[in-house]
C-alpha cells in the first residue's frame, strides 16, 4: 500500500436487503485494490466482509460496517442492531444456523457464515447481547511486499 | 479453455457478458450454498448451480469466478441478468442436470 495515512469509512446495512447483498463488500474490495493491497489478502477480507454483510441482512434490522484500512492491516467491525446470539460457541459451530427456511433456500443460512469470517481473518472478535445486538471485530494483516 | 469454448460445447444459452467470453476456466465448483462457494470455489472456475437470485452474481464477482452455469433450464431473475451484465459475469443456462453438466465439464477440461 502506498502512502502512510490510514483509509477509513463505513457502509449502512439494512436487514432484509438481499437486492444490495455484496455491494459493501464488493465497495471496499475495490478500495483495497485501487491501494495497491494484493489480491490474496482483499480477497480474505471481501470473503470475510460478503459473510458479515449477510448475517446483517439475514438477522439483523439494521448495521454499520466500518473499515480501516493502514499500512499494516485492514480492520473491519460490523455493529448490527439485531436479536443478538444467546451462545456464541454454539453460533460459531460449522453448520448451526438460525437463518429461516426462506433464507436457507436461497443457499444461504448454511451454518459457515461466522466460520468462514473467522478463517479469512488474523484475529477475530464476536461479542453479543442479546436483544441489543452483535459485533465482530476482524483483522486482516497486510504483508509487506518484499520485492523492490 | 476459455468461457466460449465450454459455452460452445455444452451447447449452453448464454444470457450476459457476451464480451467476456474470452476468460479462461480453470476448472469448476459445483454448490447451490453460497457460503460454501465463497469458501471453496477458486477463482477462474466456472460455477454450476441451481440458484437463480442475484446474490449469485455478487458471490462470482468476489471471487472472481469465470462464469456461472444455471441448470435445469431455471429461468434467472431479472435483476440477476441485470447485475450479471453490470458486472462483466457469464450466466449461462443449460438443459442439463447438474450431473450432467458437470459431467461434461469434467470430461472437457480434466480428460
Amino acid at each position: 500500500m502506498e502512502g502512510k495515512e490510514n483509509i477509513e469509512g463505513s457502509f449502512h446495512l439494512t436487514g432484509g436487503d438481499f437486492t444490495n447483498a455484496g455491494v459493501a463488500s464488493s465497495e471496499l474490495k475495490s478500495i483495497m485494490t485501487k491501494l495497491g493491497i494484493s489480491p490474496d489478502i482483499a480477497r480474505r477480507a471481501a470473503i470475510a466482509t460478503f459473510e458479515g454483510e449477510m448475517n446483517v441482512i439475514i438477522h439483523a434490522v439494521a448495521g454499520v460496517m466500518y473499515y480501516m484500512i493502514t499500512p499494516d492491516h485492514i480492520k473491519v467491525v460490523l455493529n448490527d442492531m439485531g436479536p443478538g446470539i444467546p451462545d456464541i460457541q454454539q453460533a460459531m459451530r460449522e453448520g448451526y444456523s438460525t437463518a429461516p427456511d426462506w433464507v436457507r433456500e436461497m443457499g444461504w443460512g448454511a451454518g459457515m457464515g461466522l466460520p468462514n469470517i473467522k478463517k479469512n481473518s488474523d484475529e477475530f472478535r464476536i461479542d453479543s447481547v442479546v436483544g441489543e445486538g452483535t459485533t465482530v471485530e476482524i483483522i486482516i494483516k497486510i504483508k509487506e511486499d518484499k520485492t523492490p | 479453455m476459455n468461457i466460449r469454448e465450454v459455452a460452445d460445447s455444452l451447447s449452453l444459452d448464454v444470457k450476459t457478458a457476451r464480451g467476456d467470453l474470452g476468460r479462461s476456466v480453470t476448472g469448476c465448483y459445483i454448490s447451490d450454498l453460497l457460503s460454501d462457494v465463497m469458501a471453496n470455489a477458486k477463482e477462474g472456475e466456472v460455477w454450476i448451480t441451481l440458484q437463480t437470485h442475484p446474490n449469485i452474481v455478487a458471490v462470482a464477482s468476489l471471487k472472481n469466478l469465470a462464469g456461472i452455469i444455471i441448470t435445469n433450464n431455471r429461468t434467472p431473475e431479472e435483476e440477476t441478468l441485470k447485475k450479471a451484465e453490470d458486472e462483466h459475469i457469464v450466466l449461462a443456462v443449460s438443459p442439463l442436470t447438474t450431473f450432467d453438466a458437470g459431467g461434461r465439464l469434467y470430461t472437457l477440461l480434466r480428460c
